[in-house]
């Protein structure tokens, strides 16, 4: 299905940006999507959900000189696409003269489109009964791994595998193929005080092959499970906070929603102007780079048709670039980085956004801190991008003389973002490919903590 | 506004490909053929979702619209159900091939021989959002209005203010259900919502409002009190300003006090998650097991209603065929019942509840909330301020998650204010606030006279999937929940 269906949706947006231009856009751009989806749920051993489709979409952007439109179509029948290119022109009406709107300039389009191994063909041939078996195996070694986990909110696993293609009136003509394949396990285990206590763990991967084992995704996630048990709230004070993985992971999704181009141009972040001086610890140090391979944000092209790039965004604690598309570049005065979202609307976006390793493995981050919080799992959406304010609810485990002392919940942690994030002292060696934006374990000097 | 008469795009743009008289019409009786051949191998019931899904938007920056757009959703999903377990598969062709295709993919869940025949009657269905014209079917120049009248009022309102946003979000989804329990109904659901966000800056400081609101409404929400763009634009600069000079909020457990209307949230993410049957099929809610006992003070009476006519949690039916209905939930305090789809109902040997609900065909249904609402208790609300020595009094929020296993959750509040000696005082910059359902729900001690229902844009997610919901409560005082603030009182 790779080069087939990358080529089948090539000329369906061709055809379609022919029609726009002859309806009268004077610049248009049009992506074309396909794909097949399948996943499973098993539950206690059994088989909750399998689900299976096949889907396609069209999304098109029209522009009469410098008013712009957009439209989208899951129908893509001669009637379905005929409204939405009617629509798109319609629309370009209604819209007011946007003097930054426009295609980049044509010498600045990709002109080759490396293949990163993006795809795997078995990804897409795992059929409902190889996929109940997988899920099954993982979940079974969760409930097998200790008598206590003794329910579950089950096991998933699915893949997707599709193509896109990007073709614009400006001459851009580029696709590829994609695949992701994930599993999960969230067993749960139930508390002396009657509290339910679950977690979960999960792998995920652009190749089939590259998975972890069924088996040691339900004994993470069985461990992590029964980590929980006996958890309890600590006193309000002020601590050290350790952010595993997946938590640090989130903290560099929360900052890469400041340094895109339109939170800047909106003003609707705190590091507006900030580019050039100290954001974070010099322990931090933060790339986008689209060029990994098989890379799970990786992609040969932005969305504008630009070519990939690297781009170092904070060196050593210094913000060096926000991310930027056509844009929001032209909104701030800038170039482009080549980081426009893959939609038809404008903004950018990261590709695989990675906080870079440290030396220290996470156990060694853990044994030296003396009183602290290790944090595995946060809550709520408790942050304020123009201002940095953030506060989350939080759990995971008091650590008392560099060994974790008992797990603890119902608390929050707080401290303005700007702070978070300078007060960075320890960063990780741990770092898992598994998403696109990916950082290892991390270690704040100093947030509050609110408990009893 | 102008006095011009609004030019209206014909209402044949509304009609779904699967309507009477349409390419791909899906009546009874095809309907009928495609749950046979779902129940094929044997599986114990069946469903067909069909959805035409119809969206518009309109977005101004900068005091110009920047860009209109349109989308088209189109799809029809087969479910086959065999006890605890289902088979799903979806189809974006609704080619008469490829829709028996998908029914087949779905058949695979059951193993074993063709099931009899089932057959389907149409019934009506309540009107809870009548729209004398779906805005979607207005043209675009009379709504940009909308926004620019937004943009100029935000403007006007201060000085402070360096940007204004403005949007309009509109959609229009006709669906079709048809079940081999023999439902077969058609509805036509309206949504619009408005929205502004203003951006101040001060001395250095700057500082975001947004307000909006919206619901199963036509362009005549407007025309209400509070509702116009030019109040939603000052409500959201009012708010930008209050908070400029916002101080850290404090951190650890004290009173709080929440403000009506958008306070529900805390119904929401307290209670109404850790209901939904099918964590309590699966015994993994803090509430499983629980029905008949306390869950919350004696003054605390929840409900959720689909019957609140045009609001965003109204439905005429559930995404199952089923009729939705006003579900007491907690009684003076006792936990009375759980929210059902057709599958958790069947589990618990009940009549479902009429909450199967799903974002779109793409997505099978769930036990999912509508307008879930505290009522009002006996407290004049001004009382209940001046009863708190030291707290916080929340007026407006983020949004909120619950860990249905423990039955933990937060939410975030963007408009706080420091309670001191019975008065309202200082702003306090954005906080979270955490507890655990039953525990807070416990420590409810005062409830004020002033329910009120949000006219906030609410969107609920569970499992990756959105549905649009209400909620609304009076003013309410909790005797100590955790603050998340930096502030560290001394102790």
């Amino acid at each position: 299905m790779t080069t087939g269906l990358t080529n089948e949706l090539l000329s369906l947006a061709e055809d379609v940006l022919g029609r726009l231009t002859r309806g009268g856009a004077t610049e248009a751009k049009v992506v074309a999507r396909a794909g097949r989806d399948l996943s499973v749920r098993v539950r206690m051993g059994a088989v909750e959900l399998v689900e299976e489709a096949g889907t396609r979409s069209l999304s098109v952007r029209a522009a009469k000189g410098k008013r712009v439109a957009t439209a989208s179509t899951s129908d893509v029948t001669p009637t379905g696409i005929a409204r939405a290119v009617r629509d798109a022109l319609e629309l370009c009406d209604l819209s007011q003269e946007d003097p930054f709107a426009g295609l980049p300039d044509p010498s600045m389009l990709a002109k080759e489109q490396p293949d990163l191994h993006l795809f795997d063909p078995a990804c897409g041939e795992v059929r409902g009964a190889e996929a109940v078996q997988r899920a099954k195996r993982a979940e079974q070694a969760a409930r097998d791994f200790d008598a206590r986990i003794t329910n579950s909110e089950g096991a998933n696993f699915g893949r997707t595998a599709g193509a896109f293609a990007l073709a614009t009136s400006g001459g851009f003509r580029g696709g590829y193929a994609g695949s992701y394949a994930s599993l999960t396990v969230q067993p749960v285990a139930a508390d002396a005080d009657g509290k339910n206590r679950t977690s979960y763990y999960w792998t995920a991967r652009r190749f089939l092959s590259k998975l972890e084992s069924e088996e040691n995704v339900g004994r993470e996630a069985a461990r992590r499970t029964l980590a929980l048990l006996g958890a309890r709230k600590v006193a309000t004070g002020s601590a050290p906070v350790v952010f595993d993985p997946d938590m640090a992971r989130s903290l560099l999704g929360t900052f890469a929603g400041c340094i895109v181009g339109d939170a800047i141009y909106r003003r609707g972040s705190y590091l507006l102007d900030r580019v050039g001086s100290d954001v974070a610890s010099p322990l931090v140090s933060i790339v986008d780079d689209p060029l990994i391979d098989a890379g799970p944000g990786s992609r040969p092209f932005d969305g504008d048709g630009l070519a990939s790039r690297r781009n170092s965004v904070v060196e050593r604690g210094v913000l060096k670039t926000y991310l930027l598309d056509t844009y929001s570049a032209r909104k701030l005065g800038l170039e482009s980085t080549g980081s426009a979202a893959g939609m038809t609307g404008t903004g950018a976006g990261t590709s695989n956004f990675v906080l870079q390793p440290g030396a220290q493995t996470p156990e060694e981050i853990i044994r030296s801190t003396k009183r602290g919080l290790f944090v595995t799992h946060m809550m709520g959406f408790g942050f304020n991008a123009v201002t940095g304010d953030f506060s989350r609810g939080a759990s995971g485990f008091w650590i008392e003389n560099g060994e974790l002392a008992y797990p603890v919940s119902e608390i929050t942690i707080s401290l303005n973002f700007d702070q978070l994030l300078k007060r960075i002292d320890a960063v990780g060696n741990d770092l898992d490919m598994k998403s696109s934006v990916a950082a290892p374990t991390l270690r704040v000097s100093e947030m509050t903590i609110a408990g009893n | 506004m102008t006095a011009d008469p609004p030019h209206l795009y014909p209402a044949s743009e509304l009609h779904a490909p699967f309507a009477p008289g349409e390419p791909f019409e899906l009546d009874r009786e095809r309907c009928r053929k495609l749950l046979d051949v779902a129940l094929r191998h044997g599986g114990e019931a069946a469903d067909v979702y069909a959805e035409f899904a119809l969206g518009a938007s309109m977005v101004l920056e900068e005091g110009i619209i920047r860009t209109a757009s349109r989308g088209v959703s189109l799809g029809v999903g087969v479910r086959v159900r065999r006890g605890d377990a289902a088979g799903y598969a979806y189809s974006e062709d609704l080619s008469w091939d490829a829709l028996v295709r998908a029914a087949e993919t779905a058949a695979q869940i059951a193993e074993g021989g063709a099931s009899p025949p089932v057959d389907v009657n149409e019934r009506t269905l309540p009107q809870r959002y009548v729209v004398e014209t779906p805005s979607i079917l207005v043209h675009g120049l009379t709504k940009r209005e909308f926004l620019l009248d937004a943009d100029k009022a935000a403007r006007a309102a201060d000085s402070r203010v360096t940007r204004v946003e403005a949007s309009l979000n509109e959609s229009y989804r006709e669906i079709l259900i048809a079940t081999s329990d023999g439902h077969f109904v058609r509805d036509r659901q309206p949504m619009m919502r408005f929205g502004v966000r203003a951006i101040v800056e001060a001395n250095g400081k700057r500082q975001a409002g947004s307000s909006g609101g919206g619901g199963r409404v036509g362009l005549e929400y407007f025309t209400q009190p509070g509702h116009s763009p030019e109040e939603h634009a000052r409500e959201a600069v009012r708010l930008a300003v209050a908070m400029l000079d916002a101080r850290e909020a404090p951190a650890g457990e004290m009173d709080v006090v929440l403000a009506p209307g958008d306070s529900g949230i805390l119904l929401h993410e307290a209670v109404g998650h850790g209901l939904e049957a099918d964590f309590n099929r699966k015994g993994v809610s803090n509430y499983s097991g629980r029905v008949g006992k306390p869950v919350a003070s004696t003054l605390c009476t929840v409900v959720d209603t689909p019957d609140i006519a045009n609001s965003r949690g109204a439905i005429n039916v559930d995404d199952e065929g089923n009729e939705p209905r006003a579900s007491t939930l907690i009684e003076n305090g006792i936990l009375r019942g759980y929210l059902h789809d057709t599958l958790s109902a069947k589990h618990f040997g009940i009549a479902p509840t009429g909450n199967g609900r799903r974002e779109s065909f793409r997505c099978v249904p769930m036990p999912r909330m509508t307008n879930t609402l505290l009522l009002a208790g006996p407290h004049d609300p001004e009382e209940i301020v001046r009863s708190v020595t030291r707290g916080v009094f929340a007026r407006r929020f983020g949004g909120g998650q619950v860990d249905i296993a423990s039955g933990d959750f937060v939410f975030s509040i963007s408009e706080a204010y420091l309670i001191e000696d019975g008065k309202i005082t200082a702003p306090l910059k954005d906080v979270n606030l955490i507890g655990n359902g039953p525990e807070a729900l416990g420590k409810v001690t005062m409830l004020g006279n002033d329910m009120a229902i949000s006219d906030g844009i609410w969107t609920c997610g569970k499992d990756g999937q959105s549905v649009p919901v209400g909620v609304g409560c009076p003013t309410i005082k909790i005797s100590g929940m955790t603050v998340g603030g930096t502030e560290i009182a001394a102790r």
